[in-house]
């Protein structure tokens, strides 16, 4: 699904990260953990293509695509999905309307018929329900107002609603008390199938006792120093990223 | 709805083609303007003494005056008025065969804009036949309209047919030498609209030039008055989100809008004037003065406008607030791109007592265009509780382009109340960049972002001109994001 090969980027002249290499198959769930400032968000804003990000090394390929070549709302089409972890407030823009305009886009490029009004209404009731995301809310416009547990939500229910083949959530932990967690991770969960990768990113343990990954890498100065399987979280939590990100003292 | 005024347009120079008219040759006043060439066209108008006496009078405080060249934020090039032509009966254009023929960056608007076809076919001007099936439907409007009294007709018909009215309110909104180009509007003008809705009738349909059947080339010098006689409503529709070309450079309309007591009018306008070409090059000089008098207690004025068109927007839409307990609205969207300059906003003048008025105003500035908003709110000494809200937003997008705000308060009771909310924001990278994370292409996603943006005052027109204008917004500021 997601290849990173001896990935090096750059922000302003800075060397974020220097030589990142990563499998990530179909069905799989990854975890990369790390202290703050390690390229956490780098990677993934850079895998979603956000601009501002120099790539001077290395590659990655999606579906066996040159994802680096391609524009962001291409990714997107392709399957590439971003759960951002500052979600975005679009004022004015009605949720219902943001998301319709994005399932269509999708439905575009895969060949799909596009869904009407009425179609979709329904379908993101549906899918809304197990998260909790009534009506209301759906109506008001995006991310305006809503708390960090419900924008949270909102981004599960984007996952849902554009079936992507990758998903990357980007420390979608911070900001939620232990019930919206549950409810994030419970949603999550429930688009964990066989043909879907995800990749995991987060500073805390906690998120990884709800989500259990199959593979945890610890990224620290822009590198994976460490990787192993779904107790390398508890490790870490013991002794901390110090030992990793100054391995010598 | 407005798309459909095109047709009737296009329709309208169908009838010339075929000779429903006969008086229509090719006919050109010699260049430049005299009381000559007014005595000419108020002749060739038949119109009555006392009209010609007050074109002439307009005419002599014209000369007078100087063009708003100073004041407002606005560069254009020198207007030679001696130059032009101010008589032209109806041209006979030549008329494309099919769509082939029509322009392909029409085309491809229309088709944004999703017109179907054959409404492609009658904006374009295309000749075809079944233009006849939408003569009898506008007939069947007109019929409807008559049989509560509603007068809906050109100005030069109105001069004809209801002169007493039209002698009792033209001019009375607007006086003949308000200002430079409301003056040569009143010199000069040739056509326009005429509306009066008797006491107590709600006009049964929105009104829009579709159904004015007898719309002719109404030209570079327009002039509407709208009369609600008391207890009345009506909804008027200016315009066309279908791009318009023109030959004219310059155009100066005057709006009147009369609301006795307890009446409302409603006036909505989508303007989308040629703009020039990317660098700047031609476009309309749109100099445009729209004024409403709230003459009766308790009556009501709104307008609500999407400006996206034009080279040079200079325009005010304004309620003159006197009977008490009136409102007035303001609802106004501007995009600027490109070279285009806009200095537009609205006056509120408060003379009742009670009166209450709001101003929405959104401007979006993209290329290195330039918008002003521009905006007096005026309480007089009488006008106990008056109250404003004003808000102005202001979205740019891009680094070269500019908004300003200019709003003037000037209260002169102390009992008034005045509020007044600007911001300034620039379109957000990462409102974008959220969009297209989700598959959304980037000019869908600035259309969407400047969508809500505006909704505020994009929920205030009527239904079908709102589709259109939202798709409107998209077009206008295509090519606006690298």
């Amino acid at each position: 699904m997601l290849k990173i090969h001896d990935l090096h980027v750059a922000v302003d002249g800075t060397e974020i990260l220097n030589g990142i290499d990563l499998d990530l198959k179909a069905g799989e769930v990854h975890a990369i953990m790390g202290p703050n400032g390690s390229g956490k968000s780098t990677l993934a804003n850079v895998l979603a293509g956000r601009d501002g990000y120099d790539v001077t090394g290395g590659g990655v390929t999606f579906k066996e695509h040159d994802l680096l070549g391609m524009a962001p709302e291409e990714r997107a089409r392709e399957g590439l999905f971003l759960a951002f972890q500052y979600p975005v407030e679009i004022p004015g823009v009605a949720t219902t309307t943001f998301l319709k305009h994005a399932v269509n886009a999708v439905r575009r490029h895969r060949g799909e018929e596009e869904v009407d009004a009425m179609g979709f209404v329904k379908l993101a009731r549906e899918k809304g329900r197990a998260l909790g995301i009534d009506d209301a809310m759906l109506k008001r416009p995006v991310n305006a107002g809503f708390s960090g547990g419900e924008k949270k939500r909102l981004e599960t229910l984007q996952m849902a609603l554009l079936e992507p083949g990758l998903a990357i959530l980007d420390e979608t932990d911070s900001g939620l008390d232990i019930d919206a967690l549950k409810t994030v991770a419970d949603g999550v969960n429930a688009l964990r199938t066989e043909d879907r990768a995800m990749l995991v990113i987060t500073h805390y343990q906690r998120l990884l006792d709800y989500i259990v990954p199959d593979r945890v890498h610890v990224l620290a100065q822009g590198r994976i120093m460490r990787s192993g399987d779904k107790d390398l979280p508890a490790e870490l939590e013991r002794q901390g990223y110090a030992d990793l990100v100054n391995p010598a003292a | 709805m407005s798309d459909v005024s095109g047709q009737v347009e296009g329709l309208a120079g169908e009838q010339y083609k075929y000779g429903f008219v006969t008086d229509v040759e090719q006919e050109l006043a010699p260049r430049g303007l005299n009381e000559d060439i007014i005595r000419l066209i108020s002749e060739k108008k038949g119109e009555p003494e006392w009209l010609l006496e007050w074109r002439l009078n307009a005419y002599r405080g014209w000369q007078g005056m100087e063009e708003p060249r100073h004041w407002p934020k606005l560069t254009f090039e020198k207007i030679e008025y001696q130059n032009l032509h101010y008589y032209a009966a109806p041209k006979q254009q030549a008329k494309p065969e099919s769509l082939d023929e029509v322009d392909p960056e029409l085309l491809r608007t229309y088709e944004k804009l999703g017109i179907p076809l054959q409404e492609q076919e009658w904006l374009a001007g295309v000749a075809v036949d079944a233009v006849f099936d939408s003569v009898s439907v506008a007939t069947t409007f007109r019929e409807q309209l008559e049989e509560q009294g509603i007068i809906f007709c050109s100005m030069s018909e109105a001069v004809q047919n209801h002169p007493d009215l039209v002698r009792r309110y033209l001019g009375s909104v607007v006086p003949k030498t308000d200002n430079f180009f409301a003056a040569l509007n009143s010199a000069v003008f040739t056509d326009g609209s005429f509306v009066y809705i008797p006491p107590g009738v709600k006009c049964p349909m929105e009104l829009s030039t579709y159904f004015r059947i007898n719309a002719s080339e109404t030209g570079q010098f327009e002039r509407t008055l709208i009369v609600a006689d008391k207890g009345s409503y009506v909804s008027y529709l200016e315009g066309c989100t279908a791009p318009q070309r023109d030959e004219n450079q310059l155009h100066a309309a005057v709006v009147e809008l009369v609301a006795l007591d307890d009446a409302e009018i409603k006036y909505s306008t989508v303007q989308n004037w040629y703009p020039g070409d990317a660098e700047g090059r031609g476009g309309i000089y749109n100099f445009v003065t729209k004024r409403g008098a709230c003459r009766g207690k308790n009556s009501k004025i709104s307008w609500t406008q999407v400006e996206t068109g034009s080279a040079v927007t200079w325009k005010y839409p304004s309620c003159v607030l006197q009977g008490d307990n009136s409102v007035g609205e303001f609802y106004s969207v501007a995009i600027t791109n490109n070279h285009q300059q806009a200095d537009t906003g609205t006056k509120m003048i408060h003379i009742g007592r009670n009166t209450r008025s709001t101003i929405i105003s959104k401007g979006i500035s993209a290329g290195q265009s330039n918008q002003t908003y521009r905006g007096l709110v005026k309480v007089l000494p009488r006008g106990e509780g008056a109250r404003n809200f004003t808000q102005c937003d202001s979205l740019l997008i891009g680094g070269r382009c500019g908004a300003h705000t200019v709003p003037y308060v000037e209260s002169r009771n102390p009992d008034a109340q005045l509020e007044h909310e600007a911001t300034t924001s620039k379109i957000d990278e990462d409102q974008l960049f959220y969009c297209r994370q989700r598959g959304i292409d980037p000019e869908e996603a600035v259309s969407l972002v400047v969508n809500g943006f505006c909704k505020d005052v994009l929920q205030k027109l009527p239904m079908e001109f709102a589709v259109e204008a939202q798709k409107l917004l998209g077009i206008s500021l295509e090519g606006s994001v690298g």
